[in-house]
């Protein structure tokens, strides 16, 4: 049985793996839906670019249920925080998912333009907007987020949630925004070129050419903008990371420049984000010599690494507090107790493999590109 | 202090999302399982027609499942956004049941059903029969691991409250699984769910034979749906009677307020059939009363008596008085005693800590209580009855009338004297709401009953909140209300097109419509 430290660290590797896993699965079909516009121009084609992931959106926003479910488990105190603090949020990104599900299947079920229009935008928002919003979190919660906790360990905020939209949506965070929109639609891009036919996977293929840099750009410039001018917290003064969880026991300070603390004691870390740098350029390099399959892994590593590379600055933060930084949440005070982080852990250990064995023969079964013909074949049981 | 406005409208919140949430799962939960048997029948016979059923009820499936994912997403977030002490005092406990849910359950059912929609021609028969029994055991899964934890609000064992902590945390993780009122609730409400999917296709077989369209697909499906529909009826009952038997155990509050029982009566109590409770004056108007029937219910014996509120009530006030002992040792270890005499004091009054917070809706601190906020918090423990006595009664009845539909259709069609006996046809056309009826008061009763608890005698509703405010539930509730009210309204226009279309849907070239297209 693992100790209680190391399975703390060890709950931060598994929410970070499912944050990517979600971001390469689930990002791939959103990525589609932002698309969805810009690379079909009639029913046919956007029937091809839906049906590419129609098979299997359903089981890649599993990753994302299953990493609220995981957060909720590992780490309650996050979880508590975190989708009430940034309440409007979490409701525009539930309605903007909300139009995924009955968009795939009513979209085709009625033959009717203003019909099928109306779920191609839904469609659209429900790729789009949270693509778009996590990001934006994710800026939120480099820059903390103004909540406190009290003696009974409740969670405050300042003002009215319905208010608190406005900053969330701050420049900074705009630009974290972008660069998930981008990456996610990058990837997305990457998949129609590879399952699409004619001119849908053409058209993304010269998106992605054209989009793949800019995240590396938004990327670069998130990371100077942060150096320069975004302050980190630090922990001055702290329990034992073994000791049983309180957020309110340790000391926390804000620092320039402490998010870099990791890449200054930890060289080996920037990894992370030289391939969040590199990555989507070679994803562009491998669009545009038509190797969406190459392509796609390498999108996926850039996603991993940016992801990694804010895990990573934060660490071991989770939730910075900008309004009362002692009541931070981290991974070491905001984890639930040895007894769940073992169940969950070996629950993790036995299950994800299953999923992903499962997840692959999906795919292998459904494999080949999608094209008219097929379409116009299965008109009535194709999404 | 508490805004009770603003309590009410976070409950009213998850009762809404909760309550259309359930609209869609049974029949997921029940439908899938008939597919399988469609199919299975297919692969085993050869004969297409299995092949259409399977692929027709399949497309009513589909339509009915997305909005049950659309609806599902709330649910799983929901408790951070507005429950977010909830989420703190119990997510140790109740957070894993739902993150195993996602891992072993929902992954397995979403990754499937893609396949069992659009894998028809690039699966082999085998093969997609394996996709859609993958799907309905993962759908069926997810219940079970919802009811764990749902389960575990109703009674939450194999857990203690830790003070350093300020939560409850996990003991024992098998006691959370194994927990006798989690496993109840799941073979009940799966059984409902495979009473509603039986209902549905019965109701809709009929309508085709009463008009006399595509009698072999109807007659086909009509014996699948009534067979399998009177036993999950049979087993429905059984278990909800079994359910009974643990409320008499362990929520006996919620049992009592469903018989309107306000005063205990020597063993064997007898069973309210039929009244009207009156809350002011605790008494139960023009009652009629079956004699033992409760008695044997709640306790499976004639000596043993069932507790009535008033003195249930009188039970809790002597728990709330021990319960501000426990708060007062808790705020001295918060703020740093660590002297044994203090956790002496906390542990011997804990397990009423959840009681003591009762007080906090009258006054910031449980340990000044006055006598009157004492008597207030007590009477507080008694929910509303008359709700819970009417809607317990009103499933009940409408699960012996569609149990009577399914033995009639179950015995003529049998005994192929279906179509002379209209009048069941059109019967169980009109029946097909009461499933859905039924599951929605078995939720309500399950979950008002529970008040005013979130986790049964240790969080209280009104402390599990978050701290929002009453403008930011309005404008989420009416978010929630439209956006769902707005999917139903599409849903069920599509449900109707698509089944009055039947089989024709297909485009197989082999139904009604397709023969008579002018029609």
């Amino acid at each position: 049985m693992l100790d209680y430290e190391t399975l703390k660290l060890v709950w931060w590797v598994l929410v970070g793996t499912l944050l990517i896993g979600f971001a390469i699965t689930d990002g791939m079909d959103m990525g589609v839906g932002s698309l969805l516009p810009f690379v079909a121009r009639n029913d046919t084609e956007r029937r091809i670019a839906i049906n590419t992931v129609g098979p299997h959106w359903d089981g890649n926003q599993v990753w994302f249920i299953t990493a609220g479910g995981a957060i909720f488990a590992a780490w309650p105190a996050v979880y508590a925080a975190a989708f009430s603090g940034f309440y409007m949020a979490m409701l525009l990104v539930l309605f903007a998912l909300f139009f995924r599900p009955v968009g795939f299947d009513y979209r085709s079920k009625i033959d009717h333009p203003r019909w099928r229009s109306a779920w191609d935008w839904g469609l659209f928002i429900g790729g789009a907007v949270p693509a778009l919003i996590f990001g934006v979190a994710f800026g939120n919660l480099l820059q903390g987020v103004p909540f406190r906790l009290d003696e009974l360990l409740r969670v405050h905020y300042q003002g009215s949630l319905l208010t608190a939209l406005l900053p969330l949506l701050n420049p900074f965070a705009l630009l974290t925004g972008l660069l998930s929109l981008t990456m996610l639609t990058v990837h997305g891009g990457l998949w129609l070129q590879l399952r699409a036919s004619g001119e849908v996977a053409e058209r993304s293929r010269r998106l992605v050419r054209l989009l793949a840099p800019l995240v590396t750009l938004t990327f670069g410039l998130a990371g100077l903008w942060l150096w320069s001018a975004i302050d980190g917290y630090r922990i001055v003064a702290e329990p034992s990371h073994a000791a049983l969880p309180n957020p309110l026991a340790k000391t926390v300070v804000r620092a320039a420049g402490a998010w870099f603390d990791i890449y200054h004691s930890q060289p080996l870390a920037l990894l992370a984000p030289a391939v969040g740098l590199l990555a989507p350029l070679l994803t562009a390099l491998l669009a545009s010599a038509r190797r969406p399959g190459l392509g796609f892994v390498t999108s996926a590593l850039a996603m991993a690494g940016i992801i990694a590379t804010a895990g990573l600055a934060m660490f071991p933060f989770i939730m910075p507090s900008s309004l009362d930084p002692n009541s931070s949440l981290t991974v070491w005070d905001a984890a639930s107790s040895h007894k769940t982080l073992t169940v969950m852990f070996w629950a993790v250990v036995i299950f994800l493999p299953i999923v992903l064995a499962y997840t692959v023969w999906c795919y292998t079964r459904m494999w080949g590109r999608v094209t008219a013909e097929e379409i116009n074949r299965n008109s009535h049981s194709a999404y | 202090m508490i805004d009770q406005t603003f309590v009410e409208l976070s409950r009213w919140q998850f009762a809404v999302t909760a309550l259309y949430h359930f609209l869609f799962v049974p029949l997921t939960l029940g439908l899938s399982w008939l597919l399988v048997i469609m199919e299975t029948t297919y692969v085993m016979t050869g004969k297409e027609i299995y092949r259409d059923m399977t692929r027709f009820w399949g497309k009513l499936f589909g339509i009915n499942f997305a909005l049950g994912v659309t609806t599902g997403l709330t649910m799983e977030f929901e408790f951070g956004t507005n429950w977010s002490y909830y989420a703190h005092y119990v997510g140790d406990v109740f957070g894993a049941p739902l993150a195993i849910e996602g891992l072993m359950a929902f992954f397995l059912e979403s990754t499937f059903i893609g396949l069992f929609f659009l894998g028809w021609d690039k699966l082999g028969k085998r093969q997609h029969l394996a996709v859609t029994f993958f799907t309905a055991l993962g759908s069926n899964l997810s219940a079970l691991w919802i009811l764990v934890a749902n389960g575990w609000m109703q009674n939450p064992v194999g857990a203690v409250f830790s003070p350093e902590t300020m939560r409850m945390e996990m003991m024992s993780f098998t006691e959370v699984f194994l927990n006798p009122v989690a496993q109840v609730k799941f073979v009940h409400t799966v059984a409902a769910g495979y009473v509603t999917a039986s209902m549905f296709v019965l109701g809709i077989s009929s309508w085709y034979l009463l008009k006399g369209r595509d009698l072999a697909f109807a007659r086909r499906s009509f014996a699948v749906a009534a067979g399998f529909g009177l036993a999950s009826c049979l087993a429905v009952i059984v278990l909800g009677d079994e359910s009974g038997y643990e409320l008499g155990d362990v929520q006996k509050v919620k049992l009592a307020a469903i018989e309107a029982e306000w005063k205990t009566e020597p063993a064997p109590a007898s069973f309210t059939l039929f009244g009207f409770p009156s809350q002011e004056t605790q008494e139960t108007h023009a009652a009629l009363k079956v004699p033992y029937l409760l008695g044997l219910i709640a306790t499976r014996s004639t000596d043993t008596e069932v507790k009535g509120l008033a003195d249930l009530q009188r039970d809790h006030e002597v728990r709330i008085r021990s319960g501000q002992i426990a708060y007062g040792a808790l705020q001295k270890i918060r703020a740093g005693d660590s002297s044994p005499d203090t956790r002496a004091t906390f542990d011997a009054h804990a397990a009423d800590i959840g009681y003591g917070l009762l007080l906090k809706q009258f006054t910031e601190d449980p340990t000044t209580a006055s006598e009157a906020q004492i008597q207030a918090a007590a009477a507080s423990t008694i929910p509303t009855v008359w709700p819970l006595f009417w809607g317990f009664r009103l499933m009940v009845a409408f699960g012996f009338t569609m149990l009577f539909i399914f033995a009639a259709a179950f015995v003529l069609n049998a005994s192929r004297r279906l179509e002379q006996h209209r009048w069941l046809l059109w019967m169980a056309v009109a029946a097909i709401p009461l499933p859905w009826l039924s599951c929605e008061l078995g939720w309500f009763v399950a979950e008002f009953g529970r008040q005013p608890w979130a986790i049964g005698e240790v969080l209280p509703t009104f402390l599990a909140t978050s701290s929002l405010t009453s403008g930011d539930l309005i404008f989420s509730l009416a978010g929630f209300a439209t956006f769902y009210t707005v999917l139903l309204i599409i849903e069920v226009f599509l449900m109707v097109k698509y089944a009055r279309l039947g089989p024709s849907a297909l485009h197989t070239g082999r139904y009604h419509f397709e023969a008579h297209p002018a029609e």
